[in-house]
């Protein structure tokens, strides 16, 4: 018996035979079953380990396997390992350790274009697309069609794009420049990148973070699609609902372990969270009523054009008092990046008034307003709020070292500084090795409570938080966002924009929606708001010109 | 962070290793007594007092040059005027101590101030540039450099020059205004003692003082200091200023202290060489001096083994080439470096195991 | 009267020649850029072949022959610069002002072992490659004198500024290199190897440098001198730059410099300014003209969006 069982292959498991009849049977219908499943597994990660080269341990002994046609998500805290794990299965990243069997056959991912002809695909959460060129040419980039041997043949190269386009029904425009593009069009091409190299399994990375809500009905159509036509899609994400509405399996990473896979259906959103977590995301603050107290900020008539000439902010104005946090919701792109930067003095390129504490802040530097008590939580952290091969102390000190504590006319008073460093490690639960641990080495999370940190310890009086808990696990997330209601609470003015529907709704006083530019509506009342109907507003279908309650004094 | 700084140094000095062992294969195949040259290239400079010094001598304008350097590159400002300002630095001290008569501790002072002052103006050029016009301060100060050199060579020719004497030359510095010899025997100079001021101040200013802190910041990541208020047009002006003043002083303490007329019809190369000193000292200016003394034993090696056997000097500046090539290769040994942090890693992670 | 001059068919015939040089570097830093690296190291390449090319054709007993070898070892320069560049992550300006500086050295030296001259390559009889004269354009009066009689090296110069840009906007390599150099990671993602395609670049733009260099010694003069290149390296950055990194662009900035190069020898060898003085003209023409290119860049920046 034995025997028979090595000669079909039986490597890696052990059976114990006890030499009765029915032991063997059942033998057999266990090897069966393992084989009925085994040919529809079209991806398996055996005991992945990645030790990245700052000896972080980013994953750690995690198997993963895919199934054929279905859509399965990959889930959990940034830090958790999905991205890495991901970047491993497209060869982007070695493992340490561990086995990638695909179709059967065991590979090794050498680099991208390794995994891609193999049928792996990837479209990134930023775009990798070739902004100057159309996009015929970003989809034939590397397999250009050829005319004479030596030349491109552009026609080709449209006639192709045009064909796979309409094949998978995507209505684009192949000519058109990629810069010229909106964000839902341009994911779209992302994925026709990946679709005309003849991708199988599709990893689609946070594909909906930039989407407005009916962006991600059509998408969430499009995979239906590709799905019957026999693709495989992996959906990292960690918007559960999202996962509940269109994925059939997941698997839950923490800490760069696996938690398991689950079958969607069979596993509720707070247990998925949990297992992500360790324990029940606080989603309910309890915020007391707004004590509204003075107007801080008065914003006229402002309109601010970007770098090509196409105006970004619309002639906006709005008013902002002391005690309330004041949302500004939008899909990316419509003006609130531009707005931030003149507000925050990063760009004097506007045109209209930005009063604070009733002074025009147009001739006034960076320093200066934020001598104002202005603090900025960037949206880039990595480009704007850090220096990341800084240490944390020198990352703090940026926007206080001219306080009279920290420095002399000349000098630094170094021991000061340490001692308020320390302080702030401890009071905003950033995991360091000590103030001395360069801030690239950090978590993205952790990265953030450094930023939230060092603009909330100055004791601000207005806050402009943009994205504060983007791309962070929720633990860091929850962190700041209650920081954020304390400071409200202790009569702090502040702005918040975010494109985290789950945050405006908890965090917001008083609602606006920014939409190419202008306010598309106000919601003075956001308990009764639905998410659907803020979802009309941000994709302009529709808006409300009168504005109630944006201003409070003329 | 113990690891990371044990692996630099170790492989800083593989690097000048590889590189001299590259110099010393050509030295083989090149010349007729090899391991002459060799052994007087690396024990040259300790055969005599007078040859040690030398080296010190030489070491004198590198810490200038290399502390000007290492303030402009830590604000990461790749101006590499450098060479210029250290030439119109010689000059204009020689053109005042020649043209004023001043008493005698003053004299050197004067000049050497307004030497570092001319030096600053040639760096300051593409700084301003580079604010006003947003051009390139690479290219610009690259420019810079030639046209000094052009320049001084016609207030040479045409406003100091000695046509008694036997070539191109200025006429003679007068003595009081040159910098007096420290030891007997050698031709150390005063200048020593300032060029250590200068790296102490340096790091100082660079690490202790608001300014400097500043300019660090805005080195690593322009936006992010942008962002948090500081100025980034009085950083990148403050950088190319004192930078040049710096290598200014240093080419006015030159010509008082080694030279007794301005002769320099090119440029010295002392800019080049600063670059090779910031990256060595990872433009910390505390570590200059070690950088500096390191070239200037390679360099005195050199010459002494130039004159003793039939290898040119020039085969020394293959190896600061090579030099720099190694040390700044981010990836050299890389591979080494991550499977020490990966055993690290893995061993520390069955330390937890064992514990749980 | 120095207008007469400077439209003088004698000026300009010799201005084509005073840019050949820079015309080859120009065009080898534009490769570059467009791929996404800044060369700076063309000052070294065209030091280095400007040796070369001595040498080799001495060597050889044939202009054409040293030509080759020197374009090879200009290619192999670009490719060591790209070895420590992109596989050992060294910054490409470091890199580069090492192997300007090895180049520096390595040329005096070189020249020494081979020859015993000191910097100057007195006992190699230099090699060139010959002068054309159009048949008929010769005699075509204004323009016969400026475009017949040149070397052919000069040709070469101005036929690449049309292969470069056929090269770069219709070949498959070409869109390959501008995507990497315009955006590494999208190229990365449909797996084009961004490594491989700069290596090309490079070795590309250390061949047209290495030309530039080879007529130095070999056309423009007709001996090596140390230092012979003369920040022509970094002109060459310039021009590329205020060229837009365009081959036609590059080619019209690189006659600017060339007619300042040619202005500032004529002025040299009988003017009554001083030649010290004189000497000066290329690099303040340079400094003068990326300030003004600079300016009216951030000025359109500035008036696009509205200031």
């Amino acid at each position: 018996m034995l025997i028979s069982l090595y000669c079909m292959g039986f490597k890696n498991r052990y059976y114990f035979f006890d030499g009765t009849y029915s032991s063997y049977q059942l033998l057999v219908i266990n090897f069966k079953k393992w084989e009925a499943q085994m040919s529809n597994k079209v991806l398996q990660m055996n005991n992945i380990m990645k030790i990245y080269s700052n000896g972080v341990v980013a994953v750690e002994d995690v198997t993963f396997e895919l199934e054929k046609g279905e859509i399965h998500a990959l889930l959990g805290e940034n830090g958790a390992g999905k991205s890495t794990l991901m970047k491993i299965l497209f060869g982007l990243e070695s493992p340490e350790q561990g086995k990638i069997i695909l179709n059967g056959k065991e590979t090794t991912m050498k680099s991208p274009q390794d995994a891609i002809s193999k049928g792996i695909g990837m479209v990134h959460q930023h775009f990798m697309l070739v902004p100057s060129l159309t996009v015929a040419d970003n989809i034939i980039l590397g397999v250009e069609p050829r005319n004479k041997k030596i030349f491109i043949d552009s026609d080709k190269s449209v006639e192709i794009s045009r064909e796979i386009a309409e094949k998978y029904n995507f209505e684009i425009d192949v000519r058109a420049n990629v810069e010229d593009l909106t964000v839902g069009v341009k994911q779209k091409v992302e994925i026709l990148k990946a679709l005309y190299r003849g991708a199988d399994i599709l990893i689609l990375d946070e594909p909906t973070a930039v989407l407005t809500p009916q962006e991600t009905e059509e998408l969430f159509v499009q995979l239906k699609k590709l799905k019957e036509t026999g693709h495989t899609i992996i959906f990292i994400s960690h918007k559960l609902d999202e996962i509940k509405n269109i994925c059939d399996r997941a698997t839950i990473m923490r800490n760069g372990k696996s938690k398991g896979t689950y079958n969607v259906s069979d596993i509720s959103t707070s247990e998925m969270s949990k297992l992500m977590v360790g324990r029940d995301v606080v989603t309910e603050f309890n915020k007391k009523p707004p004590i509204l107290k003075k107007t801080v900020l008065k914003v006229r008539n402002l309109t601010v054009t970007g770098s090509t000439g196409v105006v970004r902010v619309n002639d906006l104005s709005f008013d902002l008092k002391e005690g309330e946090i004041f949302s500004i919701a939008g899909v990316e792109g419509n003006g609130q990046g531009h707005l931030v930067e003149a507000l925050t003095g990063l760009t004097k390129n506007y045109k209209g008034e930005i009063l604070m504490f009733n002074e025009n802040i147009k001739k006034h530097s960076i320093k200066k307003i934020r001598n104002f008590g202005v603090a900025h939580i960037p949206e880039d952290r990595m480009t704007l709020g850090c220096a990341k091969n800084m240490n944390i102390l020198d990352n703090i000190l940026s926007i206080q070292y001219d306080n009279k504590e920290y420095s002399g006319k000349i000098m630094l008073k170094s021991k000061k500084i340490q001692n308020r460093v320390n302080e702030l490690i401890k009071e905003y639960l950033v995991k360091c090795k000590s103030y001395k641990q360069s801030v690239g080495m950090l978590s993205g999370g952790n990265i953030q409570k450094v930023v939230v940190a060092r603009e909330f310890s100055t004791n601000p009086k207005i806050i402009i938080a943009d994205q504060p808990t983007r791309g962070i696990d929720v633990g860091a997330a929850s962190f700041i966002r209650q920081r954020i209601i304390q400071f409200r609470d202790d009569g702090c003015a502040i702005i918040l924009i975010s494109a985290d529907l789950n945050e405006v709704f908890e965090l917001s006083d008083r609602l606006a929606v920014m939409y190419k530019g202008k306010f598309a509506g106000v919601f003075n009342d956001v308990e009764n708001l639905t998410e659907e109907e803020l979802g009309k507003y941000m994709l302009g279908i529709k808006h409300d010109d009168r504005l109630e309650g944006i201003i409070y004094e003329q | 962070m113990n690891s990371n700084t044990r692996f630099n140094i170790l492989r800083t000095i593989l690097s000048v290793g590889i590189a001299l062992s590259i110099s010393f294969i050509i030295i083989f195949f090149t010349s007729q007594e090899p391991v002459k040259a060799i052994v007087e290239l690396l024990t040259g400079p300790l055969k005599s007092t007078r040859r040690f010094g030398n080296v010190i001598e030489s070491m004198i304008p590198l810490i200038f040059t290399g502390v000007g350097v290492s303030i402009m590159f830590s604000a990461n400002q790749i101006n590499l005027a450098g060479e210029g300002s250290f030439h119109i630095g010689g000059l204009v001290a020689t053109y005042i101590a020649l043209n004023t008569t001043l008493p005698t501790g003053l004299s050197p002072i004067i000049c050497i101030l307004l030497a570092g002052v001319a030096g600053s103006l040639v760096t300051l050029i593409p700084a301003i540039l580079k604010v006003k016009t947003e051009s390139s301060i690479l290219v610009s100060s690259l420019m810079m450099n030639y046209l000094i050199l052009y320049f001084g060579n016609y207030v040479l020719s045409y406003f100091i020059k000695d046509s008694t004497a036997g070539s191109i030359v200025s006429y003679a510095i007068p003595e009081m205004t040159q910098l007096s010899t420290i030891f007997a025997g050698t031709r150390i100079h005063v200048g020593l003692f300032i060029a250590i001021a200068i790296s102490i101040l340096g790091y100082v200013f660079l690490y202790k003082t608001k300014v400097g802190y500043e300019l660090r910041v805005t080195g690593e990541n322009q936006d992010f200091a942008r962002y948090s208020g500081i100025s980034i047009v009085k950083i990148t002006l403050i950088s190319s200023l004192l930078g040049g003043f710096i290598i200014g002083v240093g080419g006015g303490v030159e010509i008082l202290g080694m030279y007794n007329r301005f002769s320099w019809t090119s440029l010295l190369g002392y800019g080049w060489d600063a670059i090779i000193i910031t990256t060595l000292a990872k433009k910390n200016p505390l570590y200059v001096p070690f950088a500096a003394f390191f070239l200037a034993y390679l360099r005195t090696g050199a010459s002494i083994m130039a004159r003793s056997t039939d290898v040119v000097t020039e085969i020394i500046i293959i190896t600061q080439g090579i030099i720099i090539l190694l040390v700044v290769a981010e990836q050299f040994l890389s591979k080494f470096k991550h499977k020490m942090i990966a055993k690290e890693a893995k061993a520390t992670l069955e330390n937890m195991k064992g514990a749980e | 009267m120095i207008l007469n001059a400077l439209f003088s068919p004698e000026f300009i015939n010799a201005t084509l020649r005073t840019t050949t040089p820079i015309l080859f570097a120009t065009l080898a830093s534009a490769v570059a850029s467009k791929s996404g690296i800044t060369n700076m190291a063309l000052e070294g390449i065209m030091l280095f072949s400007a040796l070369f090319g001595v040498i080799f054709s001495a060597a050889f007993h044939s202009a054409w022959l040293g030509l080759l070898v020197t374009m090879v070892l200009g290619g192999f320069i670009g490719f060591i610069l790209a070895f420590f560049v992109l596989k050992l992550k060294t910054d490409e300006i470091l890199a580069a002002i090492a192997i300007n500086l090895i180049a520096t050295g390595g040329t005096v030296f070189t020249l020494l072992t081979v020859s015993g001259d000191r910097g100057v390559s007195s006992s190699i009889k230099s090699l060139q490659l010959p002068k054309i004269t159009l048949p008929i354009i010769e005699n075509i009066p204004y323009l016969g004198q400026i475009i017949s009689n040149q070397n052919i090296l000069t040709y070469l110069s101005l036929i690449m500024v049309v292969v470069v840009h056929i090269f770069l906007y219709k070949t498959p390599l070409g869109l390959r290199i501008r995507a990497v150099g315009e955006n590494k990671d999208a190229a990365e993602s449909v797996g084009i190897s961004s490594k491989k395609v700069q290596f090309i670049a490079l070795i590309i733009s250390g061949v047209l440098a290495s030309i530039g260099g080879f007529f130095l010694s070999g056309g423009y003069m007709t001996y090596f001198t140390k230092d012979m290149s003369a920040g022509r390296g970094f002109i060459a950055l310039a021009a590329a730059t205020m060229g837009g990194n365009t081959p036609v662009g590059g080619l019209l900035v690189s006659l600017l410099f060339g007619a300042a190069q040619a202005f500032s020898n004529i002025m040299q060898m009988g003017g009554s300014l001083p030649h010290e003085l004189v000497q000066m003209l290329p690099y303040i023409t340079t400094l003068i003209g990326l300030g003004i290119y600079s300016y009216s860049l951030m000025k359109k920046r500035q008036r696009l969006s509205g200031k």
